[in-house]
């Protein structure tokens, strides 16, 4: 029941359109206020988490001291650590919910708009633009992450000093090196909310209502995140996307401990393959009448 | 009143047996047979709620079929959809705009999506779309703050991006002031000379006269009558008028001369000649004391021959 796809004959199809319409959609989606303002905010996180402790620092407090996110400790020894401190502080919910509006809206807010209909009857074909769609919710990852990132790093030098490091197995590397992994737990941060990004564009494919989906993806996320803290519920908790979210900070050991890192990986896999093949099953065959 | 050439070569649609029902349950379409000659404008009248957005839906690929088959310039719909539509320029229930981007950066999207759409030629491609509906001017403003009439001429726009061999407008001077009507009208008739075919559905009988070469009637999802206006028209009965101050006795006395379908209106009686003289019906009328006024045999118009075949007229007749 594949329908707008099955094109009978090669007409003049441009090989590289497809890029063209990827083009075309991350800036229709990068001039969106809502994006901006996500990810502003996501920029604001390591700026603010810096500041508070620096200030803390200041009033002579040892900062941390067990609470918090991971590495918080670490970061007035060394500013790079703060990259580390805010992709943690941020992953667990604002990130996922950043990714969640977006993906949540791919499909529903062209829906509820209208022009979705304008874009299959140009014709972008339903399983193309379903796939513009997932490469779009895939590079907003990428670019959230890295957003942290960056606002981190520039905090943290500016802040505190930068040098060689220490990682959690207590051996010293170099800064170089610590930079190199920062980048590394940046990718695989931005990897891991590739299951939140298929779960959002399959709920995105079940409704007209862009509000509806972003307000259902964002929800899903805290229910797991809430259900992963319930021991009772050792069963399931594995298989929840966000189970071995702080896998990453395993990437900081000496040598590098894989297990859970291979866990988070093959689960957002698995996700993107199960709700990836949902969605294409639902948009394929779907009856657009907004 | 059948098809104008059933089964023709070069028919831009050919719907058989076409049927939608939807979700919900309801019977949106109902066997449509449907036969659309290519260079016409033709036009697809019926009141709202009778099925027209439905078609197009179908037509366009965007809604599967519940039965019955349809082709858009001889192709089959929806399994051609990648070769069809770039030739075909579409307005589906209103235009949708990205309400963040300028009209500009609307149709640059909009033609990104064009699988066919040549990249090197987009952007002067939009800029001839705007100057043809006469957005140039707003180009940069964002579609967020553009009036209504605005709106359907950037949609409009869209559908103009190439050129086209079928246009396909539902409703497209919804929402316009009569000056936009004109416009469209006139925007229409250019299209129409250069060869495109128009397939332009509205619930106002008068914009189709206007413009339209061909023209079908739909009425709760089923098809009542397709064909070449001045056939259409043929179709429809003259109409007997007898004017007088004495309605009442000369409906009763029209009903026993076997005229049918009379209808009353002030001092004006109405109703489809017998097939007798109508000398007979006139003396009859005296006889019976009827003082009459006028007693004329009305041609037979579009708006008789729509009248007739939706019943009432409702809210149709415009
Ligand atoms: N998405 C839908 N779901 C269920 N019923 C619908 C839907 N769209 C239209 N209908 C119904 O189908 C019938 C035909 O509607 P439509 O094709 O929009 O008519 P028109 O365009 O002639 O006004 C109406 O009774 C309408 O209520
Ligand atoms: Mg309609």
């Amino acid at each position: 029941m594949s329908r707008a796809d099955a094109g009978d004959a090669a007409a003049v199809h441009r090989p590289l359109w497809t890029l063209g319409l990827l083009r075309s959609e991350l800036l229709t989606t990068l001039r969106r206020r809502r994006t901006l303002v996500l990810l502003g905010v996501l920029a604001a996180v390591p700026v603010l988490v810096g500041v508070a402790v620096k200030i803390q620092t200041r009033r002579g407090g040892s900062s941390g001291g067990g609470a918090g996110p991971a590495f918080l400790g670490e970061v007035t020894g060394n500013g790079l650590f703060l990259v580390f401190t805010a992709l943690a502080a941020t992953l667990p919910f604002f990130l996922p919910m950043a990714v969640g509006v977006v993906a949540g809206d791919a499909l529903a807010g062209e829906a509820g708009a209208g022009t979705l209909r304008y874009l299959l009857v140009a014709p972008a074909g339903r399983t193309r633009l379903l796939l513009v769609k997932y490469a779009t919710v895939a590079v907003f990852c990428l670019l959230s992450t890295l957003v942290v990132a960056a606002s981190a790093l520039l905090t943290g030098a500016l802040l505190f000093p930068l040098g060689d490091l220490m990682t959690i197995s207590g051996t010293g590397i170099s800064f170089a090196d610590g930079l190199l992994r920062a980048l590394l737990i940046a990718l695989v941060v931005a990897a891991s909310l590739l299951g939140v990004a298929s779960l959002g564009l399959f709920v995105s494919t079940l409704t007209d209502s862009g509000i509806a989906a972003m307000a259902t993806t964002v929800g899903l996320v805290v229910t797991a995140q809430i259900l992963d803290q319930f021991p009772q519920l050792d069963a399931v908790r594995p298989y929840l996307f966000s189970h071995y979210w702080m896998s990453f900070a395993d990437l900081m050991r000496d040598p590098v401990y894989w297990h859970d890192l291979t866990r988070d990986l093959g689960l957002q896999a698995l996700y993107a393959g199960v709700f990836g093949s949902a969605a294409w099953a639902r948009f394929t065959t779907k009856d657009i009448t907004a | 009143m059948d098809a104008v050439r059933p089964g023709a070569a070069d028919d831009v649609i050919a719907t058989c047996g076409l049927t939608k029902r939807y979700r919900g349950g309801q019977l949106a379409v109902d066997g449509l047979d449907l036969t659309v000659p290519a260079g016409s404008v033709f036009g697809f009248l019926g009141p709202n709620g009778s099925g027209k957005t439905t078609t197009i839906r179908m037509l366009m690929g965007l809604i599967e079929p519940t039965s019955g088959t349809a082709r858009v310039l001889g192709r089959p719909m929806p399994r051609a959809a990648r070769t069809v539509l770039p030739q075909v320029g579409a307005l589906i229930e209103g235009p949708a705009l990205y309400g963040h981007l300028c009209g500009r950066d609307n149709l640059l999207r909009y033609d990104a999506a064009d699988p066919t759409a040549d990249p090197r030629t987009r952007r002067a491609r939009v800029a001839g779309a705007l100057d043809r509906v006469g957005l140039a001017a707003a180009a940069d403003k964002r579609a967020r703050a553009y009036s209504l009439g605005m709106k359907q001429r950037l949609g409009l726009a869209a559908a103009l991006l190439r050129p086209r061999r079928l246009l396909v407008l539902d409703e497209p001077t919804n929402g316009l002031d009569p000056q936009g009507m004109r416009e469209i009208r006139t925007l229409i008739r250019e299209l129409a000379a250069d060869g495109t075919t128009v397939f332009l559905s509205s619930h106002l009988l008068d914009e189709i006269e206007q413009v339209c070469t061909h023209a079908a009637v739909m009425a709760r999802g089923r098809l009542l009558a397709q064909g070449a206006m001045t056939e259409l028209a043929a179709g429809a009965r003259d109409r007997l008028v007898v004017s007088t101050p004495d309605p009442a006795d000369a409906a009763r006395v029209l009903k026993e001369q076997g005229v049918a379908d009379v209808t009353t209106d002030g001092g004006q009686v109405t109703g489809e000649p017998p097939a007798k003289d109508l000398a007979e019906v006139n003396a009859a009328l005296v006889a019976a004391g009827v003082r009459v006024r006028g007693f004329t045999l009305r041609r037979a118009s579009l708006e008789d021959a729509f009248m007739a075949l939706t019943g009432e007229g409702s809210d149709v007749a415009g």
